[in-house]
């Protein structure tokens, strides 16, 4: 039942495959990986790049200026406490795609969750 | 609204279906149309990983997997900064969170109870309240205390007295309290529990923050740390320095100090070689997988954690049953960030399975763990974790390391961490 309900996506990449009007499949693998590993910079710089503040906000930034300041963070051009770390792990290609990836990625004010109501059962 | 129609052209993208989907439109309306027929992924936990797992299972599905969410505690309390509540300078209402964005933002289900059982042939959870069936599982029941040598700490009379204020909530407060009213040159000892254990440096972010108070209301007095370990876990040359710096002659380090017996009246620790008595006696006792994942059998690393394949964080002994946060075994460091890295390899794992498609085969992701040493300076640890396809694990990518020192600016930023990852787990 459950594949039946997905097959429908399942059977477009088949045929987006077969037709090449998209990419192929190893790029929705390296899609995946780009998504996931996009999402691991959250933690400082909010989901999809929108961050609270403080950081940087990453979504709809300038895939060139991402690019620039990830290899000046790797070089220690631009000096740095922790991106360096970050920034030294990764590959180009990751790099690269990250750039794109959150320049894609729309600007919103992000939001801070509400304190506890702890007199709430 | 704008996020989720992004979250949607996005979720589309990374199947590789997009351009398909903008020519042949009919397409689209397969996952919509089966919404009424969606799969169901529970997930038992609400603390980072669980919540992370639920709200990316819903951005990168969608909306198309149903997701629930079975947390008892009616809110959000961190870990992450608690230390500083026993500090005194954040109270423990500073990080206590409403879950009300979460599910209102995304559309989760939210049940506030506690599991009974888990029949995974039937795929049936049992709460105290009714049943409820899944397609998925993923257990995020963070830790378990093991009081198989400290009997005599299970009750909640003893852990008042000795409190171990490792999940976050009253003992956290009542540790504080019992820091304040420590006699004028008194001691306050804590132990803590052979490594693997939740937050690696938390132990020792936790003396400094003792001793922080101390320094201020009661400079006389004294801190034996009783460490199992035989030697400081994590970012020892700085907690080292910061204990000779700024915390000089307060901190007393004792390694290869596991307890061997406990008098809770007396708060009276015996170790191996020697008798602590203590004004303030804080036990961080050994730490397993949550109780839910030893109900379902998947604790099979020495009897204490779940073992995952690290591209979807199924469990190995059990398909279909995914584990995320600090009851994986996974030689990291069990901190809130790695928690919500490996809850989104498994929320888009699951994604990817319910679409045909395989899981990112190569994961990679970040992890950032900041210390406060005081009420506004921070040093950290930090890593890029790679998939290792020879040896099957997340290997630490070159580049990672500690801070040079602590400082103030990366006070500010380990805030800013918290504020960030609050709102991206929270929101």
């Amino acid at each position: 039942m459950i594949k039946a309900h997905y097959i429908g996506l399942a059977g477009l990449l088949s045929l987006t495959l077969s037709t090449g009007v998209c990419a192929d499949e190893s790029y929705a693998r390296l899609s995946i990986h780009t998504h996931v590993l996009a999402s691991s910079c959250a933690a400082c710089h909010g989901t999809n790049g929108n961050s609270v503040g403080g950081t940087p906000v990453l979504a709809g930034l300038n895939a060139e200026h991402f690019i620039n300041q990830m290899q000046a963070f790797k070089s220690g051009e631009r000096p740095s406490t922790v991106m360096h770390r970050h920034a030294k792990g990764l590959t180009q290609e990751e790099i690269t795609e990250l750039a794109e990836h959150f320049s894609r990625q729309l600007r919103h004010t992000a939001e801070l969750p509400s304190p506890a109501d702890s007199d709430k059962p | 609204m704008t996020a989720t129609r992004l979250n949607r052209r996005e979720f589309i993208k990374w199947t590789a279906a997009a351009s398909a989907l903008a020519s042949i439109g009919g397409c689209a309306q397969a996952l919509i149309q089966s919404s009424g027929n969606q799969p169901r992924v529970v997930v038992i936990g609400g603390g980072y990983a669980g919540s992370a797992v639920a709200k990316y299972l819903r951005i990168w599905s969608n909306a198309g997997i149903e997701t629930v969410v079975i947390e008892p505690n009616p809110y959000f309390i961190s870990c992450p900064l608690s230390n500083l509540v026993l500090g005194g300078s954040k109270q423990i209402e500073d990080l206590s969170f409403s879950y009300d964005a979460l599910k209102r933002n995304h559309g989760i289900s939210w049940v506030k109870d506690t599991v009974i059982a888990v029949d995974a042939s039937s795929k049936k959870i049992r709460t105290a309240r009714g049943e409820l069936r899944y397609d998925k599982l993923v257990l995020a029941p963070g830790i378990d205390f093991i009081y198989d040598d400290l009997p005599m700490l299970q009750s909640e009379e003893a852990q008042q007295q000795v409190p171990h204020a490792w999940k976050a909530g009253p003992q956290t407060v009542n540790l504080h309290q019992q820091l304040v009213a420590i006699p004028e040159g008194g001691v306050f000892a804590i132990s803590i529990p052979k490594a693997p254990y939740r937050c690696p440096p938390g132990p020792y972010e936790r003396v400094c923050q003792a001793a922080f108070y101390l320094k201020q209301h009661n400079p006389t007095a004294k801190i034996i740390v009783l460490d199992a370990n035989p030697d400081i876990v994590s970012k020892k040359g700085l907690f080292l320095k910061v204990w000779s710096e700024m915390y000089a002659g307060m901190v007393d380090y004792r390694p290869n100090s596991s307890i061997v017996d406990l008098d809770v009246a007396q708060k009276q620790v015996t170790t191996e070689f020697e008798r602590v008595s203590a004004d303030v006696l804080n036990v961080i006792p050994p730490q397993r997988a949550g109780k839910i994942a030893q109900t379902l059998g998947v604790v099979n690393v020495d009897q204490r954690w779940c073992e995952v394949d690290f591209r979807t964080y199924e469990s190995s002994v059990l398909p279909g049953v995914h584990i995320v946060g600090d009851s994986v075994s996974a030689g990291l460091p069990k901190s809130a960030h790695m928690a919500t890295s490996q809850a989104r390899v498994c929320a888009s794992a699951i994604v990817a399975s319910f679409s045909g498609i395989d899981p990112d085969p190569l994961p990679v992701f970040a992890n950032t763990c900041y210390s406060f040493v005081s009420d506004t300076m921070a040093m950290h640890v930090a890593h890029v974790y790679r998939y290792d396809t020879v040896k099957k694990i997340m290997l630490p990518a070159d580049g990672g390391g500690v801070s040079d020192a602590p400082s103030a600016q990366e006070g500010s930023y380990a805030y800013d961490w918290a504020r960030n990852i609050w709102s991206d787990v929270l929101t």
